[in-house]
């Protein structure tokens, strides 16, 4: 026992000595969370747009009363004529025209139909969808209260109502993910690097020489990492809680359950990677090429995987980041309890066996 | 007067798939005795350490070092054992006394004994100033010189050194050899590779091995006549080109 505090206190010694080792551990998983939470978001606001009005009715200027008193866009210009929507589009700053044809009201009331053009700039695909849809839901609803005194013979009215995320906000999404990328990179990478970083300096040798048993060393090296990432995980959800008010829905203590869960089942692919890398580059990208992306582009995270090709789609299944973050929304966000993710569960559980087993073997031919 | 053996092998033997990178190698080795352990790159040397120092499994053959089995004992061996290898292999972000208290924590010394230990170190080395510095900042010779009294901290019966010299210069590495000779004259037994055959006519016995067999085995002075030459330099190549 005392030899494995000597030996943990050694690694904490490698660790806060290394300023890029720190900036990993630490600097990192603020910086990712708070890039994520604040920056990158899936939602507009206050997007400028450009109006064409060729009635300036009644009708028409309701409805872009409507359009700009709401906090998705502002209108930035009027314009007169149709070839200058291109030349707007080109500037840059105007997303979105839309472009209402001449005697909007009269045709609205005589024959009861009038057009509107939205024309959105697409060289951003999701942002001029999402526009074109804030502004059709605008218009529905100016449609809806003309018609109220009007009642017809048949009728549909959806309701949809967002559940678990009812204002659809992106950083519900990316904080499981964020925390998985995270745990992982620190997990994964930075053991594999401190192992291989041992055989670089020939010092695994010496420590394979000594009377310490071979275990004992992986476990020696891994342990401050378990620790380091557990305060992590709790950083990123205190962080998602107090600065992003992302709900935690289920048992706080089942998602620090399964979050050292998925730490030991990186730590195994950590020590995995070192064990087929000998030096601290190769490892890295192992860790980077091998990790980083399926964790990004496969887990789930950004992009859903029932929409990815089915061979994409039956790979997602060995990555153990799409898993977790199974379970992470499902505690975080449904505040399900262990009888809804034991599968996830398992499979992570199964998952690390799997790769503490593989290294084991791998680490007893190298010693031959 | 009898002599202590402490190392004792017999037809010791290491084979990877179809290459035999050791082939049946038999030596004996006394106590307090400087053994040099020669050959070219790739002349199976570093197997055969492996071997006795307990992290590879020969393939056939017996060995037994300082008085334990390298098959089943070697647990028994790495305790009683020190070791060096050619990278000096410290840790570069600790400082030397951290070092010292590091391995001598994971031999199992206790806290006293270690700063005992750690104290006259420092002392004999002349380190004083140094003693809080990282070793990653000391010149090469210097980290040679503690990597040595680190590897006999644990007072080991015996001492293996993987080619310790490289890469030093040849005021360093008499002043290094001076160290070995006061560690063999304290009884400690030491086994050392080298490359440098000037070396080599400092060891009592060497054994010079070639694609995995011993082809020499003696004082320097008696393969000199041997080989009718008046360099170990000159045996050597006279072994190797034979």
């Amino acid at each position: 026992m005392k030899r494995f505090i000597g030996f943990v206190q050694k690694e904490f010694y490698h660790i806060f000595r290394d300023r890029r080792s720190l900036f990993i551990l630490f600097g990192m998983p603020v910086a990712q969370i708070m890039l994520f939470g604040f920056a990158i978001t899936n939602e507009i606001n206050n997007v400028d747009i450009a109006i064409l009005d060729r009635s300036q009715d009644a009708s028409t200027k309701e409805i872009i009363s409507k359009i700009s008193s709401s906090e998705y866009f502002s209108i930035l210009q009027h314009i007169k004529e149709e070839a200058e929507i291109e030349e707007v589009f080109k500037k840059g700053r105007v997303k979105a025209v839309l472009y209402f044809e001449k005697e909007f009201s009269k045709k609205l009331i005589k024959q009861h139909t009038a057009k509107v053009q939205i024309v959105t700039d697409a060289t951003d695909p999701n942002v001029a969808n999402t526009i074109s849809n804030y502004i059709n839901s605008i218009l529905s609803h100016y449609q809806e209260e003309q018609n109220r005194a009007i009642t017809q013979d048949y009728q549909i009215i959806p309701q949809s109502r967002m559940v678990y995320n009812a204002e659809l906000k992106s950083v519900y999404m990316f904080v499981p993910g964020v925390m998985t990328v995270i745990l992982m990179l620190v997990s994964a990478m930075m053991t594999s690097i401190s192992i291989t970083r041992e055989k670089e300096l020939g010092t695994m040798e010496i420590l394979l020489v000594s009377p310490l048993n071979p275990v004992q060393v992986i476990i020696g090296k891994v342990f401050p990492y378990i620790f380091l990432s557990i305060i992590n995980a709790a950083a990123i959800v205190i962080l998602s809680i107090f600065v992003f008010h992302v709900p935690v829905k289920g048992s706080l203590f089942l998602l620090g359950l399964e979050s050292v869960l998925f730490i030991v089942t990186s730590l195994a692919l950590g020590i995995l990677i070192s064990t087929i890398s000998a030096t601290q580059q190769t490892a890295m990208m192992i860790s980077l090429m091998g990790l980083m992306l399926p964790v990004i582009l496969l887990s789930g995270f950004i992009f859903p995987i029932s929409s990815m090709p089915v061979p994409l789609q039956v790979i997602s299944n060995i990555v153990p980041a799409k898993w977790f973050i199974i379970i992470v929304k499902g505690i975080m966000l449904k505040g399900v309890g262990i009888h809804i993710v034991w599968k996830e569960t398992l499979v992570l559980l199964g998952m690390t066996l799997l790769f503490i087993g593989l290294s084991v073997r791998k680490y007893k031919i190298r010693l031959e | 007067m009898k002599e202590e053996t402490v190392i004792k092998v017999e037809g010791l033997t290491k084979v990877f798939g179809d290459f035999t990178a050791v082939n049946k190698i038999s030596f004996h080795v006394r106590k307090g005795e400087i053994f040099g352990f020669l050959g070219a790159n790739g002349a199976g040397k570093t197997t055969a350490m492996k071997m006795l120092i307990g992290i590879s499994s020969p393939s056939s053959g017996s060995a037994n070092v300082a008085g334990f089995d390298v098959y089943t004992q070697t647990e028994d061996i790495k305790k009683s054992i020190g070791y060096m290898s050619q990278k000096f292999a410290l840790y570069d972000d600790l400082t030397v006394k951290e070092n010292i208290r590091f391995f001598g924590g994971i031999y199992g010394l206790s806290k006293n004994r270690i700063s005992q230990k750690s104290n006259l170190l420092i002392e004999e080395l002349g380190l004083e100033k140094v003693a809080h510095s990282l070793v990653g900042s000391l010149p090469l010779g210097w980290k040679q010189k503690i990597a040595f009294s680190v590897s006999l901290l644990h007072d080991p019966k015996i001492v293996f050194l993987d080619e310790p010299t490289g890469g030093v210069d040849p005021i360093t590495r008499r002043q290094f050899w001076e160290m070995i000779y006061k560690a063999a004259n304290n009884g400690t037994t030491i086994f050392v590779t080298t490359h440098y055959m000037d070396e080599a006519e400092y060891c009592d016995r060497v054994s010079i091995m070639v694609d995995g067999n011993i082809e020499a085995l003696d004082t320097p002075k008696n393969l000199k006549t041997h080989f009718g030459s008046d360099s170990m330099n000159d045996v050597f190549l006279k072994l190797a080109r034979s």
